[in-house]
């Protein structure tokens, strides 16, 4: 039995923001249910009574002193991006309407 | 002899005396650049100018009688992954193609307080995503020793680098055996220290819990100036250890294993290990036996699944980190043609920036992290975390360090496991476990193999923060090596 479905790819690829061609879906179908597949041996010694770690080292939080530091300037900020209007993102719509 | 050939501890000194200068050691390393790069493809940018105009600075500095640390005037390559204020940073990614950051990463710019002159950025598997370097978007690295086999990756520009002299030191990045792994399979020294050792503010995420950048060089000591020059902690990086970087220099220097408890770890070997890695490997074990180390067999019955572990917890990590990648604040825009939506958009911009191998792993840890199966996967391979710290813990009351060979096979051919993911994969099989407990590992060269003459590497893993325990053994390994071979394990690479 597969673990993974060409149907669940093409919602993985939804949920990803990948716009993928029917052959990709068929092609990382194959690979991903191949992982899969070897992958989820770790659930054999994962058992109840052992905590999982998020994190190699024991971390706590850590706070700095709520300072004004210099940041980005709006140019700097602006300086790579795509497309720009009045100092700020220029973004496709992002609501539902018709253009 | 030519200054390419140098070692970096040398080069700094002959600097630091005025028997050279820095732009006469720049100009050298920018003639091999132009000479082998052609064939080897380490860079994927070469700064001339302003690695020029920093070797200047230095010669400037110690004209006027200004110290100069170790370092100062020592060209360096630098792994494409950290941000770079004056030159072009794109991860591999033709999603970051022609990108000029900002800002520079933490590790940038201590190499540049150092004095370290960076002649340029080297190729990476797309993200650090990959252990050959052919997921990179630019094309392969070819590896110094046969140019028909990978150099290792994720870093295998900057291994590629070395061992072929066009660089006395290089960074890389490590989760998963990006370090290790390529400077094992091309007859250099490699290290991942103790994960918050060094600092990833600047350095693009692929995993974060996982991240951990560190030096290559072709000799031990360097890679200790290296790794002293660029660690310690920051408070730009949540996750910095905030204690001194461990004694890594003096260290190296001193090189001895006299009294030491080794440990073996039994569970690595077996079915899918090349027979001529083995043997190097019980040669390097007798070596350490005759140098005065007393060797131990130790079990880890959690390492065997590092690796499924690993797969679900980087993807899923960079799943999540990789979704700043939206074509909507910089690098590449797909599609906006004033009809579709930012979310087609994203999608297009995403599916035409991104390489396989990171597609492949964004819907892994998707799946991953779903509701219905995250208790499954990502929440078992949590558990597995624990579990392999717990193992590490263990051996360290029984040994000081722990060996193992650093890969299973030696560099594979160009092509070999560029559609099998799975088999890729396997080059990372026992580096992995030192990534998701956080320790320290190294990889010092231990010989050729018999079947295809090609490098080996030994890994030694010291426990968080024993990093100059790597360096202790290393450098003893290394000494006893060159003795036997004459030099280092380099001199019988092909010359290019």
């Amino acid at each position: 039995m597969s673990a993974i479905t060409r149907d669940e790819v093409a919602h993985l690829a939804r949920l990803s923001r990948l716009a993928l061609s029917d052959d990709e879906l068929d092609h990382y179908a194959t690979q991903l249910d191949d992982i899969i597949g070897a992958v989820a041996r770790v659930s054999e010694v994962a058992t109840d009574d052992i905590p999982p770690s998020s994190h190699a080292l024991p971390l706590t939080n850590v706070y700095r002193p709520d300072e004004v530091r210099r940041c980005l300037t709006p140019e700097e900020a602006l300086a790579a991006a795509p497309a720009v209007e009045d100092d700020r993102f220029r973004v496709p719509r992002i609501l539902g309407e018709e253009a | 002899m030519s200054l390419t050939r140098k070692t970096a501890a040398e080069l700094g000194a002959l600097i630091a005396s005025g028997e050279v200068s820095a732009v006469e050691v720049t100009q050298a390393h920018l003639d091999r650049i132009a000479e082998v790069d052609p064939q080897v493809n380490a860079f994927l940018h070469v700064a001339t100018e302003s690695a020029l105009a920093q070797a200047r600075s230095v010669d400037e500095r110690r004209a006027a009688g200004e110290p100069l640390g170790p370092l100062a005037g020592v060209p360096i390559a630098h792994k494409d992954v950290f941000t770079t204020k004056d030159m072009p940073t794109t991860a591999g990614s033709k999603i970051l193609e022609g990108y000029r950051p900002p800002y520079d990463a933490t590790v940038t710019a201590r190499l540049r307080e150092a004095g370290l002159v960076i002649l340029g950025k080297t190729n990476l598997d797309e993200f650090a995503m990959g252990s050959s370097t052919e997921n990179s978007a630019y094309g392969p690295t070819r590896n110094p020793w046969d140019l028909g086999r990978i150099p290792g990756g994720s870093s295998g520009g900057s291994s590629a680098a070395v061992a072929s002299y066009q660089a006395p030191l290089s960074t890389g990045t490590d989760t998963g055996g990006s370090i290790r792994q390529p400077a094992a399979v091309t007859g250099i020294v490699g290290m991942k220290p103790t994960y918050g050792g060094s600092s990833r503010y600047g350095l693009i995420a692929f995993a974060s819990s996982l991240d951990t950048p560190g030096p290559f060089a072709r000799n031990v000591l360097d890679a200790a100036l290296l790794h002293e020059a660029f660690s310690g902690h920051d408070s730009m990086d949540s996750t910095s250890i905030h204690e001194e970087v461990p004694p890594v220099v003096e260290a190296a220097r001193r090189g001895d294993v006299a009294g030491l408890r080794v440990g073996v770890v039994k569970e690595f070997g077996g079915e899918g290990y090349q027979p001529g890695v083995i043997a190097r490997f019980r040669e390097a074990v007798d070596l350490l036996e005759s140098l005065g180390a007393k060797i131990v067999e130790v079990s880890c019955p959690s390492f065997g699944y590092a690796l499924p572990a690993y797969y679900l917890i980087a993807p899923s990590e960079c799943s999540s980190n990789l979704a700043r990648f939206d074509g909507m604040r910089y690098g590449l825009r797909v599609g906006d043609d004033g009809t579709r939506s930012a979310e087609e958009v994203m999608a297009l911009t995403r599916a035409a920036g991104f390489g396989p191998e990171v597609k492949r792993r964004i819907m892994l840890g998707t799946y991953a992290l779903s509701s219905g199966y995250y208790d499954a996967y990502y929440g078992s391979a949590q558990k597995v975390r624990t579990l392999i710290a717990r193992d590490f813990e263990a051996a360290f009351h029984q040994v000081d360090v722990l060996v193992s060979p650093t890969t299973p096979t030696t560099a594979f051919p160009i092509g070999e496991r560029a559609d099998d993911p799975m088999a890729m994969y396997l080059a990372d099989l026992c580096t992995i476990p030192a990534n998701l407990s956080g320790n320290a590992a190294i990889s010092v060269p231990c010989g050729l193999a018999d079947e295809d003459g090609m490098p080996v590497g030994l890994q030694i893993m010291a426990p968080v923060l024993g990093d100059d325990r790597c360096y202790r053994v290393g450098a003893a390994v290394e000494k006893a090596f060159e003795d036997r071979w004459g030099g280092p394990l380099l001199k019988e690479a092909p010359s290019l």
